[in-house]
């Protein structure tokens, strides 16, 4: 007897084996394990068995009863999931399509640029202020101690609207408009548009500039480069050499230009720093006293200085572009890098 | 300006590299933009040996030479008398240039083949004998370059001078500089003059009849001159600098002008009327031929060096023609002087003649110099032109020119503006270097006296700059200021534009920025009424062009001319905005309004092509909901959009002022037809220009939050059968104008036109929710405000009621 368990378990697991669909495996589940199975036939003769070797045949059937459910059972729950995922796959998509896209456009790059000098001096407490753009003769040159008939006037080209009115040449002029209007301590900034009869590969008769202005009780050239060397390092990175030259303007003494080393060529000398080295990127200096006292401030009480940079050449340098003209063709394909 | 290292070596010592020089000097303030080296005028000669020295057998005059030049032995052709064999000569070898641009080339001369030539000082260009070969000193190798040979090369610097730095506009400024920064002795040149017993006072005479503008005029007579070309070695220091040659006596005062920088001008004596000068004003539209052959009309203020009788300089810009100093010149009256410099300013402004003496005298000449530069001038003229000098020269100086005032100088105050901690006797080295008298006052208190060429140093700060320069701007300490406690708080104007530029990338708008400028044509172009303040320019007086004569007065003109360069370009589907400035004269006013804008342009299809999206063009409805957005960014409620805009550029059915109440923001709409035709453009495009001025004014600030709602909402949708015509603003507006409490929001979410509707008349269907913030509302309490508000409805519209439902 014990061996017809052992031919009935092993024909019932050929047939799982040979089986494919749930038809077939709950037809051998019944063949073996239902009422009139054949399993069952055989617990039924084990009354029959003597009583010594009931105990033991009757474990080996249940353990075959067991191993041909459980087998049975798996494969009817594999069957199942593997059905499940079927119907999933035939929801299949592509996923290498590309994706609906929601249109995004571009900052202007002058305007990515000046936002960033405006926020590295915002952290520094200056303050955004403005002025004009047509602007009057006096707060544009006569204010910032560059009379008339003056060579200095030579320095910056100017497209006049009438004598006394010209289209700002640089952003100083907010200077003396703010000191006009407020006491020291001064702190500000004061970004925009200004105006040169200029035209080449590296001019445009508008470009943008960024002034600033620091006046208080004790303030040093050692301040200004103190912020200036802050400021550069910040917007080209921390490694960034940089120099303080003297210079001129009438309306900062001392003054000085600040170079940076050339970031195309490390200091060696190439076209873009025309084999100096350096990169001239800001012209500043300390407060002239004619100035203070256009404003009426005393010069012997507050010290300050004064600063200005053009954001085109600063975008030039940052992104390598070689043309100035770009930024004011607004062609797509350029802006769109941005 | 160009400066030659050899020239500058004349006055000073130099043991520093060129390229150290030129870094010493910019840090010191003369930024040099440039060092060239630069050869001699000529190229390809070598030191050559003479081997042989045969008969010419075609010529008398000519010899057949055999020369050693490094290589094999050469063949040479050459008529020289001081032709002798063992001497080392220069030869120009094949392919050699020479002075005049005159290229060596292998050529036969009587017959017989010449491979090279052999050079006279005067042919190269280095010397004046013209009389027969240069004879080299014998220790040179034949085959050496001839101008490493003889250390011809020069290096030439060019300095950027500023404006201030006056002194600096000559050889012996720089020397100087350098002097100062290296603590050698500056050494000038002879200015001695040696004399004829004839006075001058008896030759000429000086009238200053405008001292203001003439304060100071000094001449010297020099007689019995031979006008020639000058000597090489003039030659070669004018054009080392960049300075053409012309003749010996103009070649000096130009040569004593990059010298000193004392502008001197040299009259014939015999064209000068009456034999004497006279300073005076211009006649009001008196004509004159300056040097350069150019007639100029002549104002009032130009101030003019005549004779008895009339004008012969143009004073310190251009001499005349009538009393330019000619081939056989004998008599020459030199001028140094200065001249008031601004009104050298204006004159050579308004003659548009600036020259280089002109540039000088208008940055202010040592008013002590003027001498020292005559007598140099008359020295070199008496040198180079064989000419006598008379005794004695003439000086009128009606007018002191301030010069050299003292100046109090704290040591405090240079430390509490540069931030170092320098100490006296630093300072007063570097004083003393500067050529600069120092008296002590009391301790730390100095008085100090510039010297007269330092025409910029007038006050305390100067000094400053002064000893910062020198002392060098790497000492000065880097600090950082402390930051006042009171930082600034972001501008609402900032904020705004950031919040706009956020909303508009998102919605796809890439930034562009235009020109200001513009042509006044755009308003002829966008067709506007003659009383539009869009027609009042601000006008340029010295434009670059006609295209860019006038200040824009829209933005809206710049983003259609960018939308054509695109579409050009073969960008299309656009979408573009601009922040910026419009500029509107003012009547009266001195300077214009200027406002701020915001402009936007939408174009082509609504979706860049790909699978997901069918092409569809974009619309006004496309370029209004991003401006929707942006007033919900900027929590601005209540915006209205009314038909009754009459821009003429647009569409007249397709357009709409933007308003906040009764005040308009701005226009949206679809361009005019007729523009497109007038632009050339084929798409049509949606643009607007809204007022950010009135943005940042209307923009709220912080956000109030209201509590979400505890209880359930009740929905009713409405369709309208209404005239074609009624726009949807108008229901709404009879829907709310009883301000229901109940009545939380309503909306159009369907129109249709078309099948199953009459001709004439649309279907609006509205969606009504209804919602009480205390209870659940019933239908009841629904029904009552709702159909009060569908019978306001149909009474006033004449709508029907196509259908409703819950």
């Amino acid at each position: 007897m014990r061996k017809g368990l052992e031919t009935l378990k092993r024909q019932a697991l050929d047939e799982i084996a040979g089986a494919h669909t749930g038809e077939e495996f709950l037809a051998i589940k019944t063949r073996y394990l239902g009422r009139k199975g054949l399993l069952t036939d055989i617990l039924r003769a084990l009354k029959d068995v003597s009583s010594d070797d009931r105990p033991l045949l009757g474990r080996i059937s249940n353990e075959i009863k067991e191993a041909i459910s459980a087998e049975i059972d798996g494969a009817l729950a594999r069957l199942d999931a593997e059905g499940a995922s079927d119907a999933l796959l035939r929801e299949r998509i592509d996923v290498t399509l590309p994706g609906r896209a929601v249109r995004y456009g571009t900052i202007h790059p002058i305007t990515r640029v000046m936002g960033e000098i405006c926020e590295i001096f915002s952290q520094l407490g200056f303050v955004v202020a403005e002025g004009p753009e047509v602007e009057l003769d006096y707060y544009n040159f006569e204010a910032l101690n560059i009379p008339r008939d003056h060579p200095a006037r030579d320095m910056q080209d100017t497209f006049y609207i009438s004598d006394s009115v010209v289209l700002r040449t640089h952003t100083s002029p907010v200077q003396v408009r703010t000191m006009e209007k407020q006491r020291p301590p001064v702190r500000i900034i004061s970004p925009g548009k200004v105006y040169r009869p200029d035209s080449d590969v590296s001019h445009t008769p508008m470009f943008h500039q960024v002034e600033g202005l620091l006046v208080d009780r004790g303030i040093t050239f050692g301040d200004l480069k103190g912020v200036l060397t802050y400021f550069l390092r910040r917007m080209f990175g921390e490694e960034t050499v940089l120099r303080f030259r003297p210079s001129f303007f009438p309306f900062t003494e001392p003054s000085a230009e600040v170079d940076i080393r050339c970031v195309m060529c490390g200091g060696s000398g190439c076209r873009v720093c025309k084999q100096s080295g350096w990169l001239e990127v800001l012209g500043s200096g300390m407060v002239d006293p004619e100035v203070f006292k256009v404003v009426g401030y005393d010069p012997e009480e507050y010290t300050g200085f004064a600063f200005g940079l053009g954001v085109e050449r600063i975008t030039m340098l940052k992104y390598g572009i070689s043309d100035i003209r770009l930024f004011f063709e607004n062609d797509l394909r350029f802006l769109t890098q941005f | 300006m160009l400066i030659s290292l050899r020239w500058l070596r004349d006055y000073v010592d130099i043991d520093m590299s060129p390229h150290e020089l030129a870094v010493r000097l910019t840090m010191a303030g003369l930024e040099v933009e440039s060092v060239q080296e630069r050869a001699p005028g000529f190229s390809g000669v070598v030191v050559a040996k003479i081997l042989s020295v045969a008969p010419h057998p075609g010529a008398d005059k000519l010899k057949l030479c055999l020369v050693l030049a490094g290589g094999e032995a050469l063949r040479v052709v050459c008529g020289a008398p001081n032709v002798k064999e063992g001497t080392l000569v220069p030869l120009a070898t094949v392919g050699a240039t020479i002075p005049g641009g005159f290229t060596v080339k292998r050529s036969k001369i009587r017959g017989e083949v010449s491979e090279g030539m052999l050079c006279s000082e005067d042919e190269l260009g280095i010397g004046d004998d013209a009389s027969g070969l240069m004879i080299l000193p014998a220790a040179m190798k034949p085959g050496e370059d001839l101008a490493a040979a003889l250390d011809l090369n020069d290096v030439v610097f060019d300095i950027s001078v500023t404006p201030n730095r006056s002194d600096c506009l000559s050889v012996i400024g720089i020397a100087r500089e350098v002097a100062a920064l290296t603590g050698r002795t500056l050494k000038y040149p002879a200015a001695e003059c040696s004399e004829t017993s004839e006075d001058i006072t008896t030759v000429t005479s000086i009238d200053i009849l405008a001292p203001e503008l003439c304060p100071r005029y000094t001449a010297r007579i020099i007689r019995n001159v031979t006008m020639k070309p000058s000597p090489a070695w003039m030659r070669m220091r004018l054009e080392s600098v960049g300075l053409r040659a012309i003749n010996n006596v103009v070649d000096v005062t130009n040569f004593v002008m990059m010298e000193f920088g004392q502008p001197l001008h040299a009259f014939d004596f015999r064209y000068l009327e009456e034999g004497r000068i006279v300073v005076r004003g211009a006649k009001e539209g008196e004509a004159f031929v300056s040097l350069d052959e150019k007639t100029r009309i002549l104002g009032a203020d130009t101030l003019m060096i005549c004779d008895g009788v009339k004008p012969v300089a143009v004073a310190g810009i251009m001499g005349g023609l009538n009393s330019e100093v000619v081939d056989d010149t004998e008599t020459v009256l030199l001028e140094s002087a200065f001249f008031n410099p601004s009104s050298i300013r204006k004159s050579a402004r308004l003659l548009g003649m600036g020259t280089e003496a002109s540039f000088r005298f208008e940055r202010k000449v040592d008013p002590e110099g003027v001498i020292r530069a005559l007598n140099r001038a008359a020295r070199l003229i008496a040198e180079t032109a064989g000419g006598s000098i008379c005794m004695n020269y003439i000086d009128q100086y009606p007018r002191k020119i301030e010069t050299a005032r003292d100046i109090m100088l704290r040591m405090s105050r240079v430390n509490d503006i540069t931030g170092m901690n320098i100490d006296a006797p630093t300072v007063l080295g570097i004083l003393k270097r500067l050529e600069m008298d120092v008296k002590e006052l009391e301790r730390g208190v100095y008085s100090v006296t510039p010297p007269t060429f330092r025409v910029d140093i007038e006050r305390e700060i100067d000094l400053i700059e002064e000893i910062a320069r020198l002392h060098g701007f790497d000492h000065i300490p880097v600090t950082i200021p402390a930051i006042s406690s009171v930082s600034g708080a972001v501008p609402k104007k900032q904020m705004v534009e950031t919040e706009l530029r956020n909303v508009l990338i998102g919605s796809g708008y890439t930034e562009v920025i235009n020109y200001s400028f513009t042509t006044p044509q755009s308003v002829e172009i966008t067709g506007l009424n003659v009383n539009d303040e869009r027609r009042k320019f601000v006008v340029l007086k010295n434009p670059l062009s006609e295209d860019m004569s006038v200040m824009r007065t829209t933005l809206v003109h710049g983003l259609l001319e960018t939308m054509r360069k695109n579409v050009n370009l073969g960008n299309t589907d656009l979408r573009l905005f601009e922040i910026g400035k419009v500029y509107i004269a003012g009547a009266g006013e001195a300077l214009p309004a200027e406002r701020e804008r915001l402009g936007a342009l939408i174009q082509g299809n609504r979706h860049e092509n790909g699978w997901h999206f069918k092409d569809a063009g974009s619309d006004f409805y496309d370029l209004k909901g991003c401006l929707e957005n942006c007033f919900t960014g900027l929590r601005i409620m209540g915006i209205s959009y009314d038909s009754r805009c009459r821009e003429p550029f647009l569409h007249p059915g397709r357009a709409c002022y933007v308003k906040k109440d009764d005040r308009v923001l701005g226009f949206l709409g679809e361009i005019h037809p007729d523009l497109r035709r007038k632009l050339d453009v084929k798409e049509s495009a949606v643009v607007c220009e809204l007022d950010c001025n009135a943005l940042v004014e209307l923009a709220a600030g912080a956000v109030t939050y209201r509590d979400i709602p505890r209880y359930p909402s009740v929905s009713r949708d409405v369709a309208f059968l209404v005239d074609e015509t009624i726009e949807s603003a108008t229901v709404i507006g009879i829907i709310r104008a009883h301000e229901e409490v109940l009545l939380e929001d309503v909306y159009v979410f369907d129109v249709y036109s078309g099948k199953g509707i009459p001709g004439g008349m649309k279907s609006f269907a509205f969606r009504f929710t209804y919602r009480a913030p205390d209870r659940t509302l019933t239908d009841a309490d629904v029904d009552r405000v709702h159909s009060g508000i569908i019978e306001r409805v149909t009474a006033q519209t004449g709508a029907k009621i196509r259908g409703s439902g819950e």
